[in-house]
């Protein structure tokens, strides 16, 4: 059993109404010995062979703007209570957010009942009993604290801002916490409490715009004012653009990006996807497949990485070197995958139970000392691309994804920005532009929209493939 | 459930609201996956809650939360005022709603099988058997299925009188083949792509899909496609096939008329749309034969766009998207209906969950059927290519430029299916494409797509839209684009 239950606070979750909320931060919907009474409560009631239970408790507020006005501004609070079940080597799961006895008892059975109604699983083994955790701090009170009117204010001096320049602004400021919590009746139990915040800002002018974007767990390190100039300085500096003839152009992918680009090929790491055959590294690995100056690991302690220390087992998570200059050298293992393919598992294996597997979720790749300044300095023709959009896979063995850049795509000449560009779609495969990276900038924890955050450096990138030009 | 969104309602009106709502939502899921034999993935799933909106000084806010007690209930109403008041510091004008009746009414889409009432052994023993048939195949390197249940029961409430009950069953299955040799990897989906199909019915939706029956097929396509002839590169007239023209409408109709995009709402992040509003009744979008509704109502079938009353309030409606292909009609709110001189909403708001704000979204966006037969339009055709299936999808924010693959095609010479094309593809600039549209084939023909992963709003929504289609004939097509060198 993770904790003993006081007799008191098991009282407490008996009827939705008799819940008292004792928060450890503000408006904390519940407080950590409120989750883990529930979980305690659940593997009482449960009648399976093991149990697992995991929740999270989620307090998000997210404002809206767009025409330099507030125009959504909403707040949540969720509770998820996921419940895994082993019978006679068989493994379902089932949810719910409701916390009264009956409730819980029932979704306690539902998981078994399912459990028990389909076939063994050969690949199931035992759950985890305590594993010790590298300590990883993302919690930082003045996020969770933040308030409506907190991001309402700083909202208002960006929307200011923009009339002021005669542009139209259009973004969101989001702040929230997280309260994760993973135990089982082998006696795990693991917890992570986080906060987040991100701040969007598109800058809108008649015929161009701008883009920029941050997130941090600590909101002290958002600046929205300091973004909405960025954003504003690239829809200024696009207005009347160009329509270029689609081609094979140097590319200077900003770090958003370049993650966009990039953060798709974080699934062929997977040695499911391997053992599958739909990962573009069968046959590939410890063969060179991109360039010497590509280095990637997966490390969920990076400085600029967020993440529990944990997989969805419970599995400690390994820093893991996925590529060396070039060459792919690792896969990440769940407990299954590797018992499978005889190796150790690295702790990043996704709940049980699922199709996919594992996947490195924690990206970091290795930067260089070229700013974007120097990249365009150093570039006779070339499109700088500020973000891309609508990324989709083509072809799923050499990597052929198809997109669009957006919210400010520059011709870049004799070294210099020339001018604003319509924008473009491109068809490139990511293996083949990670072979022609001719410089890298420092590594930054980017933040695109097409994949999950990571440390990426922007990228100069030869011989890249727009194949198509739209109207604007 | 009464008793909770009154609490809200109350609530919020004594704090100052000029306007409120209350949505409870109490919802039910099933997902099943098999993959080679075992099964993957097997969950339920229930989420009970409350969502608020309020109008306070004019401004919009919403809170929302899942402690349903009393204390819970106007502590998340208060929250929604508090928002809202916040909101007003950023106000350049007050929100405007057009008006609308207030209704007392209980909804139920009909089904015939309440698929949490079917055995789960027995659902994975159908996927299982589905897959062995795709595995029997030689070449078959992956075949996975897949099934999804989802009950919505749900009450809105609103300060204007309203209160409507609403409950909707969603189903969907579909299985997939995949084949990797030498350097490709090819699949194979049967009945759709991404879940195979799904609309608003029972159980018996799963029985209609005949998953086993199809399997095979299913798998020896995807074998097949390696020694297909690839698409070429060029201008050529090609066929959709009825799935993948609903997804053309969904990204070259369905999201540019929404008037929230087109409003810029959406600017920062779905993006905005090129139907700016001058274009409204002027615009030719199509050619003459185009005709494409947005139909929430249940004459129209079960799609997952379908049902009795929008999540604020408004009756459910057919209005004219492209009428002989003249733009007519945008998906409309009560507030973006206002703000463009509209007499009433078109009834699109919707929303994923009790802890999310309406929005408008798809509802089941259709084009009408034509007038052709499958084999005449295939006999009518000298040179082109047949795609099916679709593989990738991507359009620019302002829904202009647009390119897809499909996962198979064929060959149309002198009027009969030739051979096999791999790895099909298509691109264009979206009122030119349909301006290009000179054959649809009949009602026969047309099949109500269910679309369950449509993804748009911060926080990020997952709503599911119905597209009725048809196979249909566009001229002059740059095809082949997606793998050019």
């Amino acid at each position: 059993m993770a904790a003993k239950a006081k007799k008191s606070r098991l009282k407490r979750v008996k009827g939705a109404g008799n819940v008292r909320l004792g928060a450890h931060v503000s408006g904390a919907h519940f407080s950590a010995s409120d989750l883990e009474d529930i979980a305690e409560s659940i593997l009482k009631f449960s009648e399976a062979d093991e149990t697992e239970v995991e929740i999270d408790s989620t307090v998000e507020a997210l404002t809206r703007f767009a025409n330099n006005t507030i125009h959504q501004n909403v707040a949540e609070q969720t509770l998820n209570i996921s419940v895994r079940a082993v019978l006679d080597g068989r493994t379902a799961r089932a949810t719910t957010n409701k916390i009264d006895d009956e409730s819980l008892r029932r979704v306690a059975a539902s998981a078994m009942s399912l459990a028990r109604n389909e076939p063994k699983s050969p690949d199931l083994l035992p759950m985890l009993r305590q594993q010790k955790y590298h300590p990883v701090a993302h919690f930082f009170p003045a996020t969770a604290a933040a308030t409506p009117m907190d991001r309402a204010r700083a909202v208002t001096r960006v929307c200011k801002m923009a009339g002021a320049n005669k542009q139209t602004a259009a973004g969101i400021f989001s702040t929230g916490f997280v309260q994760t919590l993973l135990t089982n009746s082998k006696g795990l139990l693991a917890r992570h409490d986080y906060t987040e915040s991100e701040f969007s800002i598109t800058i809108l002018e008649e015929k161009s715009s701008g883009w920029a974007k941050a997130n941090s767990p600590d909101v002290a390190e958002i600046d929205p004012e300091v973004l909405a100039a960025s954003a504003s300085r690239k829809a200024a500096a696009s207005r009347e653009p160009r329509e270029l003839k689609p081609g094979h152009y140097t590319a200077i992918l900003e770090p958003s990006a370049a993650l966009d680009l990039v953060g798709s090929i974080f699934y062929d790491f997977s040695a499911t996807a391997v053992m599958d055959k739909r990962s573009c590294l069968n046959d590939r690995m410890d063969r060179k497949v991109v360039g010497e100056n590509i280095t990637l690991w997966d490390d969920v302690y990076h400085p600029l990485q967020l993440g529990a220390p944990w997989d969805g087992e419970g599995m400690p998570r390994q820093k893991v070197l996925l590529i060396d200059h070039g060459v792919p050298k690792n896969l990440v293992y769940s407990r299954a995958s590797a018992k499978k393919m005889k190796t150790k598992p690295t702790g990043h294996g996704f709940t049980l139970p699922n199709d996919f597997g594992e996947a490195p979720m924690n990206l970091v790749f290795g930067g260089g000392d070229s700013s974007v300044e120097k990249m365009i300095a150093s570039t006779e023709r070339g499109v700088l691309v500020t973000r891309l959009w609508y990324i989709r896979e083509v072809e799923p063995y050499e990597k052929v994804l198809t997109g669009m850049t957006r919210d400010g795509t520059f011709l870049v000449e004799e070294g210099k920005i020339s001018s604003g560009i319509r924008n473009f779609r491109f068809n490139q495969s990511v293996l083949a532009a990670l072979s022609n990276v001719e410089m890298l900038g420092p590594a930054v924890r980017g933040a695109g929209e097409e994949a999950f955050e990571m440390v990426v450096p922007a990228m100069k990138i030869n011989n890249f493939h727009f194949s198509e030009v739209t109207k604007f | 459930m009464q008793q909770w969104a009154e609490w809200g309602i109350e609530t919020a009106v004594r704090r100052g609201a000029s306007y409120a709502d209350a949505r409870v939502m109490d919802i039910r899921q099933r997902d099943i996956t098999t993959k080679n034999e075992e099964v993957g993935t097997l969950v339920e799933a229930e989420t009970l809650g409350i969502g608020i909106r309020v109008i306070v000084n004019g401004s919009w806010g919403f809170a929302s939360t899942d402690r349903l007690t009393r204390d819970g209930v106007q502590a998340c109403a208060a929250q929604a005022v508090a928002i809202a008041k916040a909101s007003s510091l950023a106000k350049r004008e007050d929100v405007g709603l057009a008006p609308e009746n207030a209704y007392v009414d209980t909804w139920q889409n009909p089904f015939l099988k309440d698929p949490f009432r079917i055995p789960v052994e027995r659902q994975i023993d159908l996927l299982l058997k589905a897959n062995e048939e795709m595995l029997r195949v030689k070449g078959v390197t992956l075949a996975e299925g897949s099934m999804s249940f989802k009950r919505i029961d749900q009450l809105f409430v609103s300060s204007i009188g309203s209160s409507i009950h609403q409950i909707k069953m969603h189903s969907g299955a579909g299985i997939v083949a995949t084949s990797f040799a030498g350097s490709e990897i090819q699949k194979r989906s049967y009945p759709n792509s991404f879940g195979g199909q799904h609309a608003l019915q029972g159980y018996e939706l799963v029985e209609s899909l005949d998953l086993v029956a199809n399997a095979q097929r299913t798998g020896e396509e995807a074998v097949e496609l390696h020694s297909a002839v690839q698409c070429p590169e060029g201008t050529s007239t090609i066929i959709l096939g009825g799935s993948q023209l609903g997804l053309q409408i969904h990204e070259s109709i369905g999201h540019p008329i929404e008037l929230d995009r087109v409003l810029g709402q959406e600017a920062n992040f779905a993006g905005m749309s090129f139907l700016t509003t001058e274009k409204l009744r002027k615009l030719k979008y199509g050619s003459d034969i185009v005709n494409v509704v947005a139909d929430a109502r249940l004459e129209h079938g079960p799609g997952l766009g379908t049902f009795a009353y929008d999540d604020e309030g408004v009756p459910a409606q057919c209005t004219p998207i492209i009428t002989d292909g003249l733009f007519t009609g945008y998906l409309s709110s009560r507030e973006s209906a206002s703000s463009i001189g509209e007499k009433r909403s078109g009834g699109t708001m919707r929303t994923e969950s009790w802890n999310r704000l309406p929005m408008i979204r798809m509802t089941n966006i259709s084009i009408n059927p034509g007038t052709w037969s499958y084999d005449d339009l295939i006999a009518d055709t000298d040179d082109a290519i047949f795609m099916e299936t679709n593989r990738s999808w991507s359009i620019d924010d302002r829904r202009y430029h647009f390119q897809f693959s499909t996962e198979i095609g064929w060959e149309i010479k002198g009027g009969k299916k030739g051979r096999m094309i791999k790895n099909p593809s298509y691109s264009g600039i979206t009122t030119e494409f349909w301006n290009s549209c000179d054959a649809i084939c009949s009602r026969e023909h047309w099949t109500l797509w269910g679309t369950p992963n449509c993804g748009k709003g911060q926080p990020m929504q997952t709503m599911g839209t119905g597209h009725g289609a048809s196979p249909a004939r566009f001229r002059n097509v740059k095809i082949g684009v997606a793998f050019s060198k």
